[in-house]
């Protein structure tokens, strides 16, 4: 016989992977973090769902040595629209839970594994065009050198180190993909039996 | 034969007691360092050292900043001399701090040092710092390392027993080394009458609890002596305070014979929470006199300089109850009260002794009028009355004491240049090391608090000879660092100082570390020329005063092309640094500036005032190396004749007037 229904710890969980997504509109996502020798105590820059955050100035004040672009929140619609984003998949998922519907559960998680995609190209993609569209009368000019940080991971710019990696609402995000991933697999094994 | 060969032998004889005799002689100096000291004072790069060591620099007129152990300098921080270095004393900002009722005066002999203090422990908010010449008091803010205030002491001459504390900070005192007549009365006497006309007064500072601003709550009118040192009772004995002097034979000439002949001078013990009461009561005299408060604000990046034109005086001699007289041998200098509050340690500079007074025997004696009589009014303490007992032989020419916290007492000893371990109960020397040489003052960290820290004692030293490399005939002074914490003390360290240091002060650096701030903020600026950006940098012409609110950030000025300035014109660089980031300090100098130049903090405004002289085309630069690009950090200002038609004209980064139209 064909179960429809999410099993009871499926929903139960669902619920508390919604109302943690609530908790990555407040905290930081992403951060690069940056070291040089003359930065003992590192630079770090903090992408919150409404904004950038950490020594933003500072870094811009750097950056026109390399003639990258300075970096402001209005240039970016992401934030715009990421914190509605975010709002609309725990919602979704306070939704799954209520309506114990397993399709609504494969579909919410689809969405999600979509969104993470575009979210990283779209990331990386912003990366590129600040790391390379450098205005051509910088002071600091390196024959084929571009200033693009990594996705993810350690990578050296001139004297700066330059470290990517999520943060606490990263980390939340990634915790609920996994945990929804293993629902809908506990979920198909369980409509197999 | 016979005869020779005793020659030979009375010969051979004598050499080898000569011989013995030089091998004898006791080791220089050099070897009283044992192998294990490199690696008590050692700390390794890139490592903080566990103390911070305020130093007063003596005829510099600066404090210095030391680590301890290492004994590396940190900063030296300006307060009574102007500093070409920072620009303070040089800035129209900074000018105002070295205000006094006599003009700007931009020096001074700094001599001691006290950190302030809550509960009789450290609390690592001010230092305070006296000048011993004009005499003043100044608070440094401990956050910013930066002179906060700068009080003017009115009726005195040469500020020597300041800036001693009480155990909350309630208070700080000032006491007159050279009595002088009153200020508002006519000074124009012969010097021979010092008895009747002189007069020595002790002035109490009165510190606010959460901003630290000091006003002279009021000043005691003492008979006419040399007031040289002081500690504040703590404990038991708050709410009294201690004042030694000399030349209680009232000398006005050739005092180093003339003041030196009574076998005790005194120990003034002030009972200043009496003297709170009479001023309640209305018995406190209100006199003219003319003294400048100088206030730095933190906000505006200014100090401002105000005269005062009043203090309230009470006469010792008419309201008894406040001074009390306590003889002490010889001339004393040091008066040093132990972290019970219980014993008060005077040394006389010609004794061979150190009286040590008990408080609880001193109140006995006052409560029980155990006097010896009256010296100008003032009741006289019989000694052995306040005595709880003496040092016999510490060694020669005791000057000042340190607490342990551990019931010893560690003295400096100039003449015999030896610093000496003794215990205050049963006041017998449990060791001595020599200084190298001639030791003045002495700090233990917190050694006049209720809780010292003893893990060093450091010695400063007078004289250096053969110390250090030679530099030609002017040697620095210098500091020795002793490991305490053993039953030996044990000489780890020797290092040069700025000026000549007197009393220092040190403290666990985690007391200070972490208040101290990075920058000042920006958007907090509140200076009258401040540019918070770069739009807002401007040039205003008013008369023949011109002032350029100008930004710095790496690597630029906003404005860097300035034309239109002429010859007589006063020229005004009010510079911001728009840098918010750590250690990015921004200097500011033009060609032919006869005052200094400006170092500038992230987020501060500083001002250069400057006069064109001729015409012509006159540079500007960073004097502080900025940045990759700090070389490229300059501009130019052109100065043309008085009545020229040259527009007033400022630009970055782009030619006003147009190129084409300035081509000759």
């Amino acid at each position: 016989m064909k179960i429809a229904k999410l099993q009871k710890l499926t929903r139960i969980l669902v619920l508390v992977c919604g109302l943690s997504l609530l908790l990555v509109l407040v905290t930081p996502i992403w951060r690069i973090d940056l070291d040089a020798p003359q930065y003992p105590e590192g630079l770090s820059l903090s992408i919150y769902a409404k904004g950038l955050a950490g020594n933003v100035d500072i870094i811009n004040g750097l950056n026109h040595y390399i003639g990258m672009k300075t970096l402001h929140n209005s240039d970016f619609f992401e934030f715009t629209v990421l914190p509605y984003i975010i709002s609309f998949f725990a919602v979704l998922f306070i939704v799954v839970a209520l309506f114990r519907k397993k399709i609504f559960l494969y579909i919410a998680f689809a969405l999600f594994v979509v969104f993470g995609i575009v979210a990283m190209i779209d990331f990386w993609r912003w990366e590129y065009d600040y790391g390379h569209n450098l205005n051509p009368d910088a002071a600091i000019k390196v024959p084929g050198m571009a200033y693009q940080p990594p996705l993810i991971g350690f990578k050296q710019l001139l004297n700066f180190g330059a470290y990517s990696i999520p943060d606490i609402g990263g980390w939340i995000f990634i915790a609920i993909g996994i945990v929804l991933l293993a629902l809908v697999f506990s979920e198909m094994k369980y409509a197999k039996k | 034969m016979k005869k020779l060969k005793l020659n030979y032998v009375l010969l051979s004889l004598s050499m080898i007691v000569i011989l013995g005799m030089i091998a004898c002689k006791p080791k220089n100096a050099g070897n009283a360092v044992s192998a294990d000291a490199a690696e008590k004072a050692y700390v390794a790069p890139g490592h903080y050292d566990e103390f911070y060591n305020f130093v007063s620099g003596g005829f510099s007129g600066q404090m210095s900043v030391y680590g301890l152990p290492s004994g590396r300098l940190l900063r030296v921080v300006p307060i009574f001399s102007n500093d070409p270095e920072s620009g303070y004393g040089y800035s129209e900002e900074t000018k105002p701090m070295l205000n006094t009722s006599h003009g700007f005066i931009p020096w001074d002999d700094q001599h001691h040092l006290d950190l302030s203090q809550t509960n009789g422990e450290i609390d690592g908010r001010w230092v305070f710092a006296n000048a011993n010449n004009t005499p003043r008091v100044a608070r440094v803010d401990l956050r910013t390392f930066h002179t906060a205030e700068i009080i003017e002491l009115p009726n005195s001459s040469g500020n020597h027993s300041s800036p001693f504390i009480t155990e909350n900070t309630e208070y700080v005192v000032a006491g007159t080394r050279f009595s002088v007549p009153p200020d508002n009365v006519n000074g124009d006497v012969p010097i021979n009458t010092y008895k009747q006309n002189f007069k020595g007064t002790i002035s109490f500072i009165r510190v606010a609890k959460e901003d630290g601003k000091m006003d002279i709550a009021f000043q005691l009118q003492c008979p006419p002596v040399d007031f040289d040192l002081s500690h504040a009772g703590k404990g038991k004995s708050h709410g009294w305070f201690f004042f030694s002097c000399y030349n209680t034979e009232q000398a006005n000439t050739l005092l180093e014979v003339n003041a030196s002949q009574r076998d005790k001078d005194f120990i003034m013990a002030v009972n200043w929470k009496k003297a709170e009461e009479y001023i309640k009561a209305g018995k406190g005299k209100k006199v003219p006199v003319k003294y400048a408060h100088n206030v730095y604000n933190e906000s505006t990046h200014t100090a401002t300089s105000e005269i005062k034109n009043e203090v309230l005086v009470l006469d010792t001699k008419e309201l008894k109850d406040i001074c009390y007289f306590i003889p002490c041998p010889k001339s004393p200098h040091g008066c040093d009260v132990d972290p019970t509050g219980e014993y008060i340690v005077g040394s006389g500079k010609l004794a061979a002794l150190i009286p040590v007074f008990s408080f609880d025997k001193i109140q006995a004696a006052i409560a029980k009028k155990d006097f010896a009589g009256d010296y100008e009014g003032i009741p006289v303490i019989k000694y052995e009355s306040a005595l709880y007992g003496e040092v016999q032989k510490p060694g020669l020419g005791p000057l000042h004491t340190e607490f342990d916290g551990k019931g010893n007492a560690i003295t400096s000893f100039f003449v015999s240049s030896e610093i000496v371990k003794w215990n205050i109960k049963d006041l017998k020397v449990i060791d001595r090391q020599p200084t190298f040489y001639s030791v003045g003052h002495l700090c233990i960290p917190g050694g006049d608090t209720k809780k010292p820290n003893a893990k060093y004692v450091i010695a400063y030293n007078k004289i250096t000879k053969d110390r250090y490399l030679p530099t030609g005939p002017e040697l620095a002074q210098s500091a020795q660092l002793y490991d305490i914490s053993g039953d030996k003390m044990q000489l780890i360290l020797d290092f040069p100082t700025i000026g000549e240091p007197h009393y220092a002060q040190a403290v666990a650096a985690d007391v200070i570390k972490n208040n101290s701030i990075k920058f000042y903020k920006i958007e907090e600026n509140k200076n009258a020329f401040v540019a918070k950006g770069e739009s807002e940098a401007k040039v205003v012409r008013t008369g023949n005063k011109v002032d350029i609110y100008m930004t710095s950030i790496r690597s630029h000025f906003v404005p860097d092309n300035i034309e239109g300035i002429k010859v007589g014109d006063e020229v005004f660089f009010h510079v911001t640094n728009l840098e918010q980031d750590w250690d990015i300090p921004h200097g500011f100098a033009i060609k032919g500036a006869p005052n200094g130049e400006l170092l500038i903090m992230p987020g501060e405004t500083q001002t250069l005032k400057w006069v064109a002289e001729k015409s012509g085309i006159f540079p500007f630069y960073c004097t502080d190396f900025c940045s990759a690009l700090h070389q490229e950090m300059q501009g130019y200002i052109r100065v043309s004749p008085q009545g020229s038609n040259v527009p007033l004209l400022f630009s970055t980064g782009k030619n006003l007037p147009k190129s084409d139209s300035t081509k000759k």
